[in-house]
C-alpha cells in the first residue's frame, strides 16, 4: 500500500524515537550561527550533503540578519530620531528575516525532512540555542527512508516525498 | 462537523515564565521584581521637571527666548521614552532550556567528563571555544541548564540568563543587556543632558531675577529653584559620570560585566575578540545596529487542556509534538514576537489542520 509520508501523517503514524540538538558554532563571534558537523544519530535517515546544506543555508539567513552595514545603521539611526516609536509600526529587518526563516524550514519540513520521518525545529521556538531535530520512528513501512533519494540534493522540485511501494 | 469557540481566559506563555521577573499589560511590559528604585527615578524625573516647566520656563521663556521650553520638552520626551523602554523590554534574556535538551546536553558532558558519583559536587562544567583566533570558555550554567553563550551572564536577581549581560540596573527596574542596551545608554546621555540643560538655566534664572528683585526674594518666590538645583547637582555627578564611563565602554565594545570581572585587561588575559579596533565601528554596532526580536514569546497562548475550545491566533508548528506539552490536541504557539504590536501576527497555516479541529480562526 502506499504511503505519502506528509506532515500530518508523521503525526499520526510515527511515534518520536529520539532528538538530536544542533548546538551553536561560536566561532565567528556572538552571531547567530549553527554547527554543520553531521550528527551520527542522523547517519541512517539523511544525506549528509542535504543536511548541511540545511544548516549552511539556515547559517545564511541568520548572518543576514545580523549583518551590519549602511542599511542597518540607516534602521538603527532613524528609530533613534523617532525615540523608538517607528517600532510602534515597523518591523525589523531581523523579524522580516525570521519570517523567511520559519517558511524556509516549513518547506524544508515538508519536501526533505518530513518524508524521512525527520522533523526540523525553528531555533526561534528554543530561544536561539539549538536546531531542535525530532526523529521519529518509522512504524508503516521499514527502510523507506531511501525513498527520498528521487528528491535530489536540494532541489525545490519533489513533491511531498513519496514512500510507494 | 461544526466546533464551538469557547472563549475563555487563555493563559500566555508569559504566566509560566521561570525567573524573578514582572509583567504588565497581559505580557507586554517585562520588568524585574524590585521596582521601588525606578519609581524614585521617575518621580524625580517627572517632579523636577514638572517644577522647571511651571516655574522656571514661564519666566525665561518670555525674558530671554520661547525656545528654551521646546528644547527642555524634547530632551524630557526622549530621556522618559528611553528610560521606558529600557525599563519594560527584554534585555535579552535566554530561556531555559527543555527537558529533552537539558538532557542531551548532561549525555554529552557525562561522555567527555565521565560520570560523576553520586553526592560528590560535579566539577564546573566548561567549554572551550576560539573565537577570532582567541580560547573563549563557555560556562553552564546550572539553573538554566545550557552553555551560556559568550558575554551572557546569570542575573541572580532576575534568575535569567542575558545575552551580553551588561548589568542591573535598579534605577530603571530590569537588567541591561544585548536588547536594552542602546536604550540605556541613550536614556543616560539624554539624562545627563537634560540635568545640565536645567542645572544651567536654573542659575541663569536665579541671576536674571535676583538682578531684578534679589537673592533672597527670588528664593522666597520660587523655592522648588533650589530644590531643582540640589537634585541636578547631585544628579549630575552620578548620571554625567556614568554616561562618560558607559561611552568608553561603547567605543570599546566592552560590557560592564567584563569590566568588573577583568575580562578583557591584564597580562595574562585575551585581548577583546569582539571589538573591531576602531572606535566609531564599534559605537555603530552598540548603538545601532540589528535589534534581535525576544526570543521568550510572553504573549504565545499555552496550549488548553480542553480539546473542545480553540485558542485564539494559532499557527501550526512541529512544536507541538514535543511530549513535554500538556495537551495532545494540535496546536501550538504563536511564531511571531513582536514586541509592540497588540496581537501576536497570524501567519497562514500552512497545512490544514487535522480532522478533530476546525479551520483556524482567526481572533484579533
Amino acid at each position: 500500500s502506499s504511503q505519502v509520508h506528509n506532515l500530518q501523517e508523521l503525526r499520526r503514524s510515527a511515534s518520536l524515537a529520539t532528538k538530536v540538538f544542533i548546538q551553536r558554532d561560536y566561532s565567528d563571534g556572538t552571531i547567530c550561527q549553527f554547527q554543520t558537523k553531521f550528527p551520527p544519530e542522523l547517519d541512517s535517515r539523511i544525506e549528509r550533503q542535504l543536511f548541511e546544506e540545511t544548516v549552511k543555508t539556515l547559517n545564511g539567513f541568520y548572518a543576514e540578519a545580523e549583518k551590519i552595514g549602511g542599511s542597518s545603521y540607516l534602521e538603527g539611526c532613524l528609530a533613534c530620531a523617532t525615540a523608538y516609536f517607528i517600532f510602534l509600526c515597523m518591523e525589523t529587518h531581523y523579524e522580516k528575516v525570521l519570517k523567511k526563516i520559519s517558511r524556509y524550514i516549513q518547506e524544508q519540513n515538508e519536501k526533505i525532512f518530513a518524508p524521512r520521518g525527520l522533523l526540523l525545529t525553528d531555533p526561534v521556538e528554543r530561544g536561539m540555542r539549538v536546531i531542535e531535530i525530532s526523529i521519529y520512528e518509522d512504524r508503516c513501512s521499514s527502510g523507506s527512508s531511501s525513498s527520498g533519494s528521487s528528491s535530489g540534493s536540494g532541489s525545490s522540485g519533489g513533491g511531498g516525498g513519496a514512500g510507494a511501494r | 462537523m461544526s466546533v464551538m469557540v469557547v472563549r475563555k481566559k487563555v493563559t500566555r506563555k508569559w504566566e509560566k515564565l521561570p525567573g524573578r521577573n514582572t509583567f504588565c499589560c497581559d505580557g507586554r511590559v517585562m520588568m524585574a521584581r524590585q521596582k521601588g528604585i525606578f519609581y524614585l527615578t521617575l518621580f524625580l524625573i517627572l517632579g523636577t521637571c514638572t517644577l522647571f516647566f511651571a516655574f522656571e520656563c514661564r519666566y525665561l521663556a518670555v525674558q530671554l527666548s520661547p525656545a528654551i521650553p521646546v528644547f527642555a520638552a524634547m530632551l524630557f520626551l526622549f530621556s522618559m521614552a528611553t528610560l521606558l523602554r529600557t525599563s519594560f523590554s527584554d534585555p535579552g534574556v535566554i530561556p531555559r532550556a527543555l527537558p529533552d535538551e537539558a538532557a542531551f546536553i548532561e549525555m554529552e558532558i557525562e561522555a567527555t567528563n565521565g560520570a560523576v558519583p553520586q553526592g560528590q559536587r560535579p566539577p564546573p562544567r566548561i567549554k572551550n571555544f576560539q573565537i577570532n583566533n582567541q580560547i573563549v570558555k563557555l560556562k553552564y550554567c546550572y539553573t538554566c541548564k545550557i552553555f551560556r553563550p559568550p558575554r551572557a551572564s546569570h542575573c541572580s536577581i532576575c534568575d535569567n540568563c542575558v545575552e551580553r549581560f551588561d548589568h542591573h540596573c535598579p534605577w530603571v527596574g530590569n537588567c541591561v543587556g544585548k536588547r536594552n542596551y542602546r536604550y540605556f545608554y541613550l536614556f543616560i546621555l539624554s539624562l545627563s543632558l537634560l540635568t545640565i540643560y536645567v542645572f544651567a538655566f536654573n542659575i541663569v534664572y536665579v541671576a536674571l531675577k535676583s538682578l531684578k528683585i534679589g537673592f533672597l526674594e527670588t528664593l522666597k518666590e520660587t523655592p522648588g529653584t533650589f530644590l531643582e538645583v540640589l537634585i541636578c547637582f547631585f544628579t549630575l555627578w552620578s548620571v554625567v559620570g556614568l554616561t562618560g564611563f558607559h561611552t568608553f565602554l561603547v567605543a570599546l565594545n566592552q560590557t560592564t560585566n567584563e569590566d568588573i570581572k577583568g575580562s578583557w585587561t591584564g597580562k595574562n588575559r585575551v585581548q577583546n575578540p569582539y571589538s573591531h579596533g576602531n572606535i566609531v565601528k564599534n559605537c555603530c554596532e552598540v548603538l545601532c545596529g540589528p535589534l534581535p526580536p525576544s526570543v521568550l514569546d510572553r504573549r504565545g497562548i499555552l496550549p488548553l487542556e480542553e480539546s473542545g475550545s480553540r485558542p485564539p491566533s494559532t499557527q501550526e508548528t512541529s512544536s507541538s509534538l514535543l511530549p513535554q506539552s500538556p495537551a495532545p490536541t494540535e496546536h501550538s504557539n504563536s511564531n511571531e514576537m513582536p514586541e509592540d504590536t497588540s496581537t501576536p501576527e497570524e501567519m497562514p497555516p500552512p497545512e490544514p489542520p487535522e480532522p478533530p479541529q476546525e479551520a483556524t480562526e482567526a481572533e484579533k
